[in-house]
């Protein structure tokens, strides 16, 4: 049996930014996923927003969070080299109505020790962004509230943490969890039984599914499903900052922003249901994100739609975010309920998780040869033209563009398979390196990539997936 | 017995109606032209295609050699030819045009490469 | 950088590239250069294995592949000489140069006197015509799975549902069934065949394919591979019944929903784009808006055949060596081509007068299908130019030759009107 300190379930971005802050220390983890890819559920489907907080419910735990995390991206960003920009949110009144709202959201944001948000008129937020319906009536603007490349930050998390000695095992499901009076004892998986002190069941939409192991279902995961629309980066109507309606009691809206790569992306709906694996877009879903961001930028144009996709937030009954440790539970650590927040507080929560574990009375030293720092993967397409010369004489590969739409080179995708915790999948590719994330949705470079993957994994293309197992992209030869 | 048939000779595509009985044309209607009056006889008696698919090349794994009939095959020996194909492998170096199967499932037809390939 | 210099700088060696380059040299340009970024010239025409390419021009029926092969053989001969494996990353028209990258010279600079665009076209995917639901392997667009199948021996499903009707789904459906699959059907917006009629008849009712005409899919399901579609009749407005919705069950879905001309490169450079087409603006030199660039084929609108890409594509090579070799010919006046009734649009956009007059092809679709019509070309209040045609349709391109002497008003107007 193997043998750890603490195994972390879920390597989405909480999980992964528990894993990496752990490693910091000497102590033993193992992350355990059932995906294939780390960041594989809800931390590859949301709106890639870094937030501030200033909308949180004052002096809950999500609040505190949010709020100290915020500040922390600009070095980290640095530090794993993750994509992000300090955009700005603008929150603009179309009504009276709306309007008068304005200052009890200023007021909130103070609450929440968010101490920047700006009023402007109408004017000052056409000049922002011309773009914007031209009946604003005035609004506030939230600087700190920025964008990010989600699937990186975690890539980044578990890059950062796997070098520094966390391991991970993925396409494993967690079976049960064994306790022995009254503290966790180990942890069965689909790939074995791990012998551990610690479990921290960051399982996001499975985590009540994780505490029912330990009788801790106190509460259930109710997915909310959250529509979006990607545009291409040459679409007609753009915006710069990140537009959000003025909630209401009902909602936060849908949105429009800027992703850090230069698309726009348009939503999300907000809608509960049953299942937590039913990720399929709906014609309703599909219309109500165009009805509503058209009352916001009236010229959003979605017939240049690049894709469209849905994410699952995890959220919770009762309601808010949730962190669970247990007196006649040793070694158990529940977060629940962490919902679209969950990207951004990430990086707050790893620091509390571990903060808390050791108020609780575990001793954790710190390591002498914590790397700090990881490299991405160097993007071929924004390179100058010298450095581009110099990349392909190193490496020739970075010579064969292979998706035209974003400018890939199979050097990247090299680089995206073979690093640590490497992509094993079409869609591990994408969210590394963007071939196949462009105006053409890898109809071009989706048969390279899989000839690619087929030739560097060593396995028949019939073995490669598009992400999970079963989930094939080819079914066999023309001619055996 | 009769047969409704759209012309594909030209992209007018008129839409022909054929009568007759056991393989004999008893009338033509609708028809524009007489390559399309012999269209319509040849679909109505023995439609004929030409056919075009892929054979597995000795040297290469991932790559396939496209092939065509060399002249059209009647529509019903499309699938027993098929069989054939589908079992056979070309070695290069090939031309454009050299033969990979000689008279096909008896058809007097040949099935030829349409690409050089070293 | 490595450094190369030509006469004519060719972007792209498929069809349309490989008769530019051919005319280019035939017209005397001295060092013409194809630029291409697969393995092969050949381009699209090399997983277009089947046939019925070639009646126009060689009046017999050829594949893809013998289309395209004996182009590559002229070009050869001629000594058009061309990089492959080289992807070009940026088009300066005020220089006339183009930089590409390439494995083994590294970042390469042409110079050129004067540039052809043929860098062909794309496929439109499932996102740009908006079909909900989840998002599985299985899904691709027609043109992948053709590639996949014909030039990667790889089989892409075993039980497909076809999306559009275009030629390229139709031509997959057939493909797909001789290779062993079951294709459930073929599904399409619109209350006609969006391909040619052909291609029905021999790939579709030959195999006993159903087709649904004002249909469309209304939701993919499957969480890791395609488990099957929603299907559902359409109304006038072409919006989806869903109370008719039912379920079809398949393992692969592909889109064939239209090409779009792809023109990142020419969007970069500046060059003036058409609103309709999403190609170049060009005249009947196939000139674009910046005088040294030249662009032809699907590039600059997409084309039914072929054939007419491989002529046009002979205009821009001549015209581009002309402009290179300083014989390009002086304009006197400009006159701009005006799409009428049932026009969607019109190609070249608008004409160079000069002293002598010319005979100058204008190609153009319909909006609509249409019966005993007749085109007619006005300019000045004169037809003059006119031809019967038993039928149109929005799938094949029309075409009428007009005389530039008879243009007056600096302007030309094409319509398509009944009969009587």
């Amino acid at each position: 049996m193997q043998k750890t300190d603490v195994v972390v379930i879920g390597a989405g971005a909480v999980g992964c930014a528990i894993a990496r802050e752990l490693s910091k220390y000497c102590v033993d983890v193992i992350v355990v996923d059932k995906n294939e890819d780390v960041g594989g559920d809800a931390s590859k489907s949301n709106s890639a927003i870094i937030h501030t907080g200033y909308d949180a419910t004052p002096g809950s735990l999500e609040s505190q969070l949010v709020v100290a995390a915020n500040p922390m991206y600009e070095q980290l960003a640095k530090d794993l080299d993750v994509p992000f920009k300090k955009v700005g949110a603008i929150l603009p009144a179309m009504t009276d109505e709306q309007f008068e709202k304005l200052p009890e959201i200023k007021e909130k944001a103070f609450k929440n020790h968010v101490y920047d948000v700006e009023f402007k008129t109408g004017k000052e937020l056409l000049e922002m962004e011309p773009n914007l319906n031209p009946q604003v009536k005035g609004g506030l603007v939230i600087p700190r509230e920025s964008i990010i490349d989600p699937f990186i930050l975690v890539q980044a998390y578990a890059e950062n943490a796997y070098a520094n000695g966390v391991k991970f095992m993925l396409n494993t499901k967690v079976t049960d969890i064994k306790t022995e009076n009254g503290a966790i004892k180990s942890v069965v998986t689909t790939n074995g039984e791990i012998q551990t002190r610690y479990v921290i069941n960051s399982a996001a939409l499975y985590c009540d599914e994780i505490a029912a192991m330990v009788g801790k279902a106190d509460y259930k995961v109710v997915a909310r499903k959250g529509e979006f629309y990607i545009l291409d980066k040459n679409t007609s109507c753009k915006v710069d900052h990140i537009v959000l309606p003025i909630p209401t009691k009902v909602t936060k809206g849908k949105l429009m922003c800027p992703t850090i790569h230069g698309n726009m992306l348009v939503g999300p709906t907000a809608e509960e249901q049953e299942s937590k694996i039913d990720k399929s877009t709906t014609y309703n879903g599909l219309e109500s994100i165009a009805t509503d961001v058209r009352n916001l930028v009236p010229n959003v144009n979605l017939k240049d739609t690049i894709t469209q996709y849905s994410g699952l937030r995890p959220n919770r009954n009762p309601e808010g975010l949730h962190f669970d440790m247990y007196d006649d539970l040793k070694g158990y650590v529940n977060l629940s309920g962490v919902r679209s927040t969950g990207l951004t507080l990430s990086v707050a929560m790893g620091k509390y998780v571990v903060q808390q574990i050791i108020m609780h009375g575990e001793k954790l030293k710190l390591k002498e040869n914590f790397i700090p720092t990881r490299k991405g993967i160097v993007k071929f397409s924004e390179q100058s033209r010298e450095e581009q010369e110099r990349l392909i004489k190193e490496n020739p590969l970075y010579g064969n563009v292979v998706c035209r739409c974003e400018t890939i080179t199979e050097g990247e995708i090299m680089d995206a398979i073979h690093r640590p915790l490497g992509a094993k999948s079409v869609d591990g590719v994408k969210r590394r390196v963007r071939a196949g994330m462009g105006r053409c949705q890898g109809g071009f470079c989706g048969p390279k990539v899989i000839e690619i993957l087929s030739r560097e994994l060593k396995v028949d293309p019939k073995e490669i997936t598009k992400h999970n197992q079963g989930s094939n992209m080819v079914v066999g030869k023309t001619r055996d | 017995m009769e047969k409704l048939i759209i012309c594909t000779v030209c992209p007018r595509g008129c839409h022909m109606t054929v009568k007759g009985d056991n393989g004999v044309v008893e009338s033509v209607e609708n028809y524009s032209c007489p390559r399309g009056l012999e269209y319509a006889k040849t679909e109505f008696v023995a439609p004929v295609r030409i056919l075009t698919t892929l054979v597995k090349i000795d040297e290469k794994e991932n790559e396939l050699l496209p092939v065509r009939s060399n002249k059209p095959i009647l529509k019903s020996k499309i699938e027993d030819c098929m069989q054939v194909i589908k079992t056979t492998k070309a070695s290069l170096p090939i031309k454009r045009y050299d033969v990979i199967i000689k008279n096909v499932c008896d058809t007097g037809v040949d099935i030829v490469a349409t690409k050089d390939l070293k | 950088m490595y450094n190369l210099k030509c006469d004519v700088a060719i972007v792209g060696g498929g069809p349309a590239g490989l008769a530019a380059a051919i005319s280019a040299k035939r017209q005397g340009a001295e060092k013409v250069l194809i630029i291409e970024r697969d393995n092969s010239l050949g381009g699209i025409l090399q997983q277009c294995i089947h046939p019925g390419f070639g009646l126009t021009r060689f009046k017999e029926e050829l594949t893809g592949p013998e289309y395209y092969g004996r182009f590559v053989d002229e070009a050869n001969e001629l000594g058009v000489e061309y990089l492959l494996n080289s992807m070009v990353l940026e088009v300066n028209d005020k220089e006339n140069t183009i930089i590409c990258a390439n494995s083994e010279l590294g970042l390469t600079q042409i110079n050129a006197k004067s540039i052809v665009l043929a860098m062909g076209c794309r496929e439109r995917t499932r996102a740009n015509i908006v079909v909900p639901g989840t998002r599985p392997a299985g899904l691709y667009t027609a043109g992948s799975a053709q590639r996949l199948i014909n030039r990667q021996n790889v089989m892409v499903g075993k039980k497909v549902v076809i999306l559009g009707s275009g030629d390229i789904g139709m031509i997959m459906a057939r493909r797909m069934t001789l290779e062993g699959a079951k294709v459930v059907m073929v599904v399409e917006l619109m209350d006609c065949l969006a391909g040619l009629t052909r291609n029905r008849v021999q790939c579709l009712d030959d195999f006993g394919i159903p087709l649904k005409l004002a249909h469309t899919i209304t939701k993919i399901e499957g969480h890791q591979r395609v488990t099957g579609v929603r299907v559902a009749p359409v109304d006038q407005n072409k919006k989806p019944i869903l109370e008719k919705e039912q379920l079809v069950e398949c393992d692969t879905v592909l889109f064939s929903v239209g090409l779009i001309p792809e023109n990142e490169l020419s969007k970069k450079a500046g060059i003036k784009i058409n609103p309709v087409t999403n190609g170049p603006q060009v005249n009947q030199y196939m000139q674009t808006s910046s005088p040294s660039v030249f662009a032809c084929g699907n590039v600059v609108h997409v084309n039914d055949l072929v054939d007419n890409v491989s002529k046009e594509s002979e205009q821009a090579g001549k015209y581009a060596a002309l402009y290179a070799m300083g014989k390009f010919p002086q304009a006197t006046g400009m006159a701009k081509c005006i799409t009428g009734e049932n026009v969607r649009y019109l190609c070249p956009h608008e004409i160079q007068l000069c002293d002598e007059s010319q005979k100058v092809t204008l190609y153009f679709r319909v909006l609509r299908p249409d019966q005993n019509v007749k085109l007619v070309a006005v300019s000045g209040g004169e037809i003059i130019a006119s031809k019967k045609e038993f039928r149109v349709s929005p799938g094949e391109m029309c075409s009428l030759a007009v005389e530039t002497s008879k243009i007056a008003n600096g302007e030309v107007t094409v319509s398509v009107v009944k009969e009587g």
